[in-house]
């Protein structure tokens, strides 16, 4: 298999450039932080320091805000993620009918705990909060996707269509 | 509009989009083309029926055919019988719909009958992403009504007539609030929606939103109209991105038919909505969370008062209703907020929806009158737990409710009641547990909520729930001594009498629901360090029956700790001390012959 060259997104001076439309097309209105660091982590996939404050100095509002507000939220990453991102649901309905051996097989066949990343960078592993598919529990989501009433043995065939 | 003699509406909820409806939605268009019957036959994308259970959902009219778990390869026999010949493929119907040879309306069906939509009543009915659909289901009546015909007063009076309360939790009167936030003087005034649906289990705002998006909108009009505001916002959760998606299109066909934007319908009134997309916190269904989020900060909730109506989004007064809510506004200003008043109870008046998850096997989305008991809606609509086990309990409320055993079966489901036993009635998510869950397992997991979504700016929530953790955590791990529950029960009156916000208020509640009636399995947990229904690792051992062991080996296989052996003909024996309890062991034995105990 060949190997690809995967270069950080923060290397490719485009991507810059993109954060910087997004930036001037909030500058100004109120409200405008967390629709940017959205906005940033879809270009970005996660959000780096130099990232952050680029966004304090765009939006002019102090560093230790963007951060915090980086902080705060599940949704912002401040690590590259993989490729993947696997969301496990860990709601009380998937709960009650078994995840939670669902999530052993997933860590046993990544090799990672929850948060983690995968070393090939291919998957990164959640265990989100409902995604209101309780009829289907247990339920994960896989990008888009979502897979529902899973037993432990469809684990490998399913992340082998991501592999 | 063309007239079509049969309608194929398809389930394109979230359930039964996740077991395939697209493909079969695209596999009908397909088939129907081939047999040239576009111009006889109507392929309807609708919201949620309800019944996830046995997505995905196809429902044929004129005659009502109630098709469950369809699939691709089903598609074309249903096109080429049904519809060109109108033979009713009874293979695929929902067997429940079925007497004899008789196919039974929706509403005879067990799982519909005492059912009531109020605020789904479009869902599953129309295409959502389609403003025509909702407007010929008398959509956009209501608002045309309050604002050619209603002073803002009356809009007021009417929803206060209805006696319609809260559905985010709390059921504070939604006429009053709509009435503080008209008194409430300022130039600027905002109508906010609370779409972070967070409690784990709930999915009933998702389902509105998906199901019939132009409700909400209108609704949200009118509550502009009726407090003096012309700007909407509407917070909706990241992890719902059907439900983002199809309120995009609904207030862009809202705008272009001139039905939000400037001068709506010639009445000079103002009022627009605009979409804020939230970013994965719990505490942010708090009102006052929710604000500091809209304003792009940390999801922190503010002390009270001030109340959002007199001090909310940029410091203006801001009315903030749940979307379940909204749903309900324009039937009551069509039929009247009497009418309203008339289903439910004394002091819970309407309907309520409720998500049914959990050991139940009709999981899905029902609506029903207040008033009816938590018995009718676990057997009559929800068909009892799977596979024949005991019922023990509902939760209800997510991590601020608690649990409904099952002498209390017969409780009428109103929001005092619930609250008497204990529980709540929360955004309507309602867990059932068989004789398999745990209690106190139950309480942690909900304490581990609790606790990873405290937003840390209180002390008794951000240190409390974890010390109440850390107690549930010993207790499962086998390691509870006397006195635990007391301090447990102690820990939990303090919470709840100081924390800032209503996240760390109810996070108790769990935990004393469970004390108070489960106490013996807290009990057995401590005292004879053993887990009555089999859950806390810690506190089982698996073993295998002689007896029962054909010696073949396939334990031994299977054990990822090598802490099974044995030889041929002679039963198989687990190394106690290296057993990690991860039970695979019980699952792969085909002679049933492991056991935990």
């Amino acid at each position: 298999m060949a190997v690809k060259e995967v270069r950080d997104a923060v290397d490719i001076p485009e991507n810059f450039e993109r954060l910087q439309e997004v930036i001037d097309e909030y500058k100004g209105k109120s409200g405008s932080l967390i629709p940017v660091l959205q906005k940033a982590q879809e270009i970005f996939g996660y959000l780096p320091l130099e990232v952050q404050k680029k966004i304090a100095e765009g939006l002019k509002v102090p560093m230790s805000r963007v951060y915090g507000v980086s902080t705060f939220y599940a949704q912002f990453a401040l690590e590259p993620r993989g490729e993947h991102t696997i969301g496990l649901c860990m709601g009380t309905a998937c709960y009650v009918r078994g995840s939670n051996k669902i999530l052993e097989k997933l860590k046993e066949e990544l090799g990672i705990d929850v948060g983690g990343t995968t070393e090939d960078k291919k998957f990164t592993l959640e265990a989100t909060r409902c995604l209101g598919a309780c009829g289907l529990a247990p339920v994960m989501m896989i990008d888009e996707n979502v897979y529902g009433r899973l037993k432990p043995d469809m684990i490998p065939d399913i992340l082998n269509k991501y592999r | 509009m063309d007239i079509f003699r049969s309608h194929i509406l398809i389930c394109r909820g979230t359930g039964c989009t996740s077991s395939g409806s697209d493909q079969v939605a695209d596999a009908f268009d397909k088939y129907i083309k081939e047999e040239g019957l576009e111009q006889e036959v109507k392929v309807v994308r609708t919201g949620c029926f309800g019944l996830c259970e046995v997505g995905p959902i196809v429902i044929v009219y004129p005659e009502g055919a109630f098709y469950s778990r369809v699939e691709e390869k089903d598609v074309q026999e249903i096109v080429k019988e049904h519809l060109v010949k109108g033979r009713v493929v009874k293979r695929l119907l929902y067997q429940e719909s079925l007497d004899k040879d008789r196919i039974k309306s929706l509403n005879e069906v067990e799982f519909y009958k005492k059912q009531m939509r109020v605020a789904l009543r479009n869902c599953g009915v129309i295409d959502p992403e389609n403003i025509d659909e909702y407007i010929a289901m008398d959509g956009y009546k209501a608002l045309t009504k309050v604002l050619t015909e209603m002073t803002r007063e009356q809009v007021i009076e009417e929803v206060k007539k209805s006696g319609l309360r809260g559905r985010g939790g709390a059921g504070f009167p939604t006429g009053t609030k709509w009435e503080f936030v008209y008194n409430a003087p300022g130039d600027k005034k905002y109508v906010c929606c609370n779409a972070d649906e967070g409690d784990p289990g709930a999915f009933m705002d998702r389902s509105v939103l998906e199901g019939d998006p132009h409700s909400v909108l209108e609704a949200m009009a009118i509550a502009g109209y009726a407090v003096g505001a012309d700007q909407g916002y509407i917070y909706v959760r990241a992890e719902y991105p059907i439900a983002v998606r199809r309120l995009q299109i609904a207030i862009e066909q809202a705008r272009n038919y001139g039905l939000l934007g400037e001068n709506i319908l010639g009445t000079g009134f103002n009022f627009d909505i605009d979409l804020k997309i939230g970013a994965g916190a719990f505490v942010c269904g708090e009102e006052t969370a929710l604000l500091n989020s809209m304003e792009g900060k940390r999801g922190t909730p503010r002390p009270r008062p001030p109340f959002p109506a007199n001090k909310g989004l940029w410091g203006k007064p801001t009315l903030l209703n749940n979307v379940e809510t909204y749903a309900n506004i324009c039937q009551i200003i069509n039929k009247g907020g009497d009418w309203f008043a008339s289903i439910g109870t004394e002091r819970s008046k309407g309907t309520k929806i409720f998500a049914l998850g959990g050991k139940i096997n009709n999981t899905g989305l029902v609506e029903i009158p207040m008033g009816t008991t938590v018995r009718e809606v676990i057997y009559d609509i929800g068909g009892g737990c799977p596979n024949g086990k005991a019922f023990k309990a509902v939760q209800t409320g997510g991590p601020s409710g608690g649990c409904i055993p099952a002498e209390l079966i017969d409780t009428p489901i109103e929001y005092d009641t619930l609250v008497k036993i204990g529980s709540m009635m929360g955004s309507g998510g309602m867990i059932v547990m068989d004789e398999d869950n745990c209690m106190v397992d139950i309480a942690k997991f909900f304490l581990q909520f609790t606790c990873d979504e405290s937003c840390g700016k209180c002390t008794p929530c951000r240190e409390g729930t974890k010390r109440m953790l850390e107690l549930l955590e010993k207790i499962t791990e086998g390691k509870g001594e006397e006195g635990d529950i007391e301090k447990l029960q102690t820990l939990a009156m303090n919470i709840k009498d100081s924390a800032l916000c209503a996240l760390g208020q109810t996070a108790p509640n769990p935990i004393l629901s469970t004390i108070r009636y489960f106490r013996d399995e807290y009990e057995a947990h401590i005292k004879d360090k053993r887990c009555p229904a089999g859950v806390c690792a810690a506190l089982l051992n698996y073993i295998i029956l002689e007896d029962k062991c054909k010696a073949c080996g396939i334990c031994a296989k299977n054990c990822p700790t090598n802490s099974i052996s044995g030889k041929p003909k002679t039963p198989y024996v687990i190394n106690q001390d290296t057993c990690i309890k991860c039970g695979v062991c019980m699952d792969k034995c085909p002679f049933g012959a492991i056991i935990k105990k």
